[in-house]
């Protein structure tokens, strides 16, 4: 009695269609110059630099248990380092967001000294004084404006490019390509060895570290990866502003606040959660954005209701009912037998 | 004389970060919940010191007595409907509603009251000084506020090792399950250490809008300064969170001095160097 | 006759989450017994202590207490109609004084012959070191303020789960010589124990689970020590 053939499948049905969609978008999202108005490129440029920012701190709370109140700190870090790259050092405005990224790791590096020797709920709260401290250092800078912030001169607005539409277009572009660079290296991060580490850690930290996944140096490293991404984030977020000042920066409501709740609302631990949220949020603050600080109270509201009555998201409740996995991260046993292929869907 | 004088507004602004710690220190030891809406919640009771002062034009500090029952009420229910339904061995429910719950406050607050500055007067007092030695004068308000949270501290010690709710309070914390099986409702013990979190709340709220001007985004720095102090002093000590409290008011006093803008980042400072060199606090309660 | 019984299960099925841990179980304890309940390593007989007083998930089952039902009630309403249970481990409130545990047990204040005068009478030990931390006793002695902590509620029904786990032998004898007197205060008690000698020793009646089901019944004497084993070890 031989035993029943198999072989191993990472793409589901879903997920090739995903795929296919995906990579439509793709093409479609580059071509955005060409049939997207000005306004349009706005929203489209917002909507992604969300969707990243989302899906790292998804990363970050979802996989490796790190809820972190303070990635701002790196946004602003971001657009600071910008700031001072074209201005104090007259150097080619495009060029600083690699190099912010840079940045932001190697801060990211020793912040995460200090910040991991809190726990839970109290190291979210050391990240925001962080954020906090990195606010009030930036208020100190007078040649970047000091309190009350300044404005891209001239001279550097016309190095990003000559003409209104060229820097339209290059601000877009840039913001897709570091996008598209983010989610496919989360992507390809949770599909390799780290990433199998990462979702043990999520499930189970303790499990998890009894069976050899260093949980330290994984958290370590995806605190650094958010940093790093984070001030690239924001130093596109800056660009496009043109204008930068230490409360807009550092801002908890816009760079932390939204995110969380994206996160939420779409689904937390899972690569699409973030995708979900961020149309959701951008749904809402379409509907509810003139009703001032009630669009907050609903946002909030909505957040709170879902983790208290549907914790995994409006993904999670729709993935889990239907089996679903657009991004494929898992491996399933696919049995070939000529009855029927008995799928059993892993992770 | 000058720096004496200064670290004693340290040391008495020290007393009100202990009050907006004790309530957060209080929870974390009784339920391991970090509210993060617990600056907003001083704040909202700020604003309903407001309330009470201008609907029966009562003295502000007077108006603590109305402001703590309705906070501690408040605060029963908040426990027993929210965040009882939180609590479990995932990390991320409680912060996130709370998160959410904090982002609901203060846009509520901004919606009633808008973002314009108020401050309660508590006339003649706020300016009343007490001379105690010379070129050394300390102000009554401060003082008021220092004793006080001594006095509320020195209180809920003694509930917590005298009294019967006290050793309920313990126990639950320390074992759930087991306290269950002594009879005790976790529910309703987690909303009696809510209302009592919420109650000093109130006094920290009150105080909060008779010193200086409030306004509804003021929560998540005064968070910050409790979580700071709690921190600094360590954790699971009620008189160690006021030592925090007064090292944070004396290293932001002092930073002040030197140059006004560095107030709050001395502050900051002090309390990246505590968690750099003496992670565990500076009075840590040492566990069994 | 079945009105008598103190304590009367019938049918009761268990669980973890989706695995079942009892099947189908039935036993009874009537006023003043000493009833034992032996098996080996994860029989199911913490789980029945944890069922009894609402702490695991039941199905099916009826559970009688002094005429009322127990099952499906949360654990602070059942511990109310007077039953306490003696966790597997001891399980002393860390933070609290030897003393503090035993008024935590008796913060009910029901009537009865139990009181932080009686038990220090019980346990003699206990009473000099009343106000030191919980955890800086022994072994046994944890297992004297345990015992005394479930005491204090002056239950009709103790549940000891795990007696003599992790205690040196001359301390189990010393804890076991103290029952009586429990039993002769009016307490009717459940002893769960692996190790057979002491609890057939003391109980009127005993039970023996394997794979969370009852595999013997009947009294000490009766019970020939084939039988025993073979229900133990299933062999």
């Amino acid at each position: 009695m031989s035993a029943p053939s198999f072989h191993i499948a990472r793409s589901t049905p879903e997920s090739r269609f995903a795929l296919v969609i995906g990579l439509l978008a793709l093409v479609a999202l580059v071509a955005g110059p060409y049939w997207i108005d000005r306004n349009g490129m706005r929203i489209v440029g917002e909507f992604l630099i969300y969707l990243s920012l989302a899906s790292m701190w998804n990363l970050l709370a979802g996989y490796a248990g790190l809820v972190s109140v303070g990635q701002q700190a790196y946004v602003g870090l971001g657009g600071y380092f910008l700031f001072a790259w074209a201005i104090l050092f007259g150097l080619p405005p495009l060029l600083a967001i690699p190099f912010a990224g840079v940045a932001g790791a190697i801060v990211a590096l020793p912040v995460s000294l200090l910040v991991f020797r809190l726990k839970g709920a109290y190291f979210a709260i050391g990240t925001w004084v962080v954020a906090e401290v990195f606010l009030l250092l930036a208020a100190q800078i007078s040649v970047l404006g000091g309190g009350s912030g300044i404005s891209l001169p001239i001279s550097v607005v016309r190095a990003i490019a000559e003409s209104r539409d060229g820097r339209d277009m290059a601000v877009y572009w840039s913001t897709l390509g570091v996008a598209v660079a983010i989610l496919i290296g989360i992507y390809l991060l949770l599909r390799t060895r780290w990433g199998l580490a990462l979702q043990a850690i999520r499930d189970g930290e303790l499990a998890a570290e009894t069976s050899g996944v260093s949980v330290a140096t994984a958290k370590r490293l995806l605190y650094v990866v958010a940093g790093a991404g984070g001030a690239m984030i924001g130093a596109l977020i800056f660009l496009a502003k043109l204008r930068i000042s230490p409360s807009a920066a550092f801002s908890v409501n816009d760079w932390t606040a939204f995110v969380i709740f994206i996160t939420v609302i779409g689904g937390i631990g899972r690569i699409e959660g973030p995708i979900v949220g961020t149309f959701v949020y951008f749904l809402l603050r379409g509907l509810l954005a003139d009703l001032g600080p009630t669009y907050l109270i609903i946002l909030g509201a909505v957040a709170v209701g879902v983790m208290l009555f549907a914790p995994k998201g409006l993904w999670g409740l729709v993935a889990d009912r239907f089996g679903w996995q657009l991004f494929p991260v898992g491996r399933r046993l696919v049995l070939d037998t000529s009855a029927s292929a008995a799928t059993s869907k892993g992770a | 004389m000058e720096w004496a004088n200064v670290i004693l507004q340290g040391i008495l602004v020290g007393g009100l970060y202990a009050l907006f710690a004790t309530g957060l220190s209080l929870i974390f030891g009784v339920m391991r919940l970090v509210n993060i809406a617990h600056g907003d919640l001083i704040v909202l009771a700020a604003y309903v010191a407001l309330l009470c002062v201008t609907q029966t034009s009562i003295h502000p500090l007077l108006a603590i007595f109305l402001v703590a029952p309705v906070m501690a009420v408040a605060g029963y229910g908040l426990q027993r409907i929210l965040f009882n339904r939180t609590l479990g061995a995932d990390l991320l429910p409680p912060l996130l509603v709370s998160f959410g719950l904090s982002v609901i406050i203060q846009n509520v607050l901004l919606q009633i009251f808008t973002a314009d500055s108020r401050k309660l007067s508590a006339g003649a007092i706020e300016t009343a000084t007490l001379p105690i030695a010379d070129g050394l004068a300390v102000g009554v308000l401060p003082l008021l506020m220092f004793v006080a949270a001594v006095a509320i501290i020195a209180a809920l010690q003694f509930m917590f090792y005298s009294l019967p709710i006290g050793r309920a309070l313990r126990a639950t914390s320390d074992d759930p399950e087991v306290a269950r099986l002594m009879g005790y409702d976790n529910r309703h013990l987690f909303g009696v250490a809510m209302a009592l979190s919420l109650a000093v709340v109130a006094v920290a709220g009150v105080f909060l809008a008779v010193r200086a001007n409030f306004d509804p985004a003021l929560g998540p720095s005064r968070l910050i300064y409790g979580f700071e102090a709690v921190i600094i002093g360590g954790l699971g000590n009620l008189w160690g969170t006021l030592a925090g409290g007064v090292i944070l008011g004396v290293a932001q006093a002092i930073g002040a001095k030197i140059d006004p803008g560095w107030q709050l980042l001395a502050g900051h400072l002090v309390f990246l160097a505590v968690l750099a060199f003496r992670p565990e606090g500076l009075f840590p309660k040492v566990d069994g | 006759m079945p009105e008598k019984r103190l304590l009367d299960i019938r049918n009761l099925d268990a669980f973890y989450g989706a695995f079942q841990a009892l099947f189908g179980i039935s036993l009874y304890a009537e006023r003043g017994e000493t009833l034992a309940i032996i098996g080996a390593n994860s029989a199911g007989k913490s789980t029945l202590m944890k069922a009894i007083v609402g702490l695991v998930t039941t199905r099916n089952a009826e559970i009688r207490f002094a005429g009322g039902e127990l099952a499906g009630r949360p654990t602070q309403q059942i511990v109310r109609e007077g039953i306490a249970l003696v966790p597997e481990g001891r399980r002393l409130f860390r933070s609290l004084s030897v003393e503090e545990n035993l008024l935590v047990g008796g913060h009910l204040h029901r009537p009865g012959p139990w009181s932080l005068a009686n038990v220090y009478d019980l346990f003699p030990v206990l009473r000099e070191k009343r106000h030191q931390p919980s955890t800086s006793l022994s072994g046994g002695q944890q297992q004297m303020v345990a015992i005394g902590r479930a005491l204090m509620a002056n239950p009709d029904l103790v549940l000891i789960d795990e007696l003599s786990l992790g205690l040196a032998p001359i301390v189990i004898r010393d804890i076991y010589a103290a029952l009586p007197r429990v039993t002769a205060a009016g307490t009717s008690a459940i002893i769960v124990e692996q190790d057979t000698s002491q609890a057939l020793a003391v109980a009127n009646r005993v039970y023996c689970l394997r794979g969370g089901r009852i595999t013997l019944e009947g009294t000490p004497a009766s019970l020939t020590r084939d039988a025993i084993s073979a229900a133990y070890f299933g062999v």
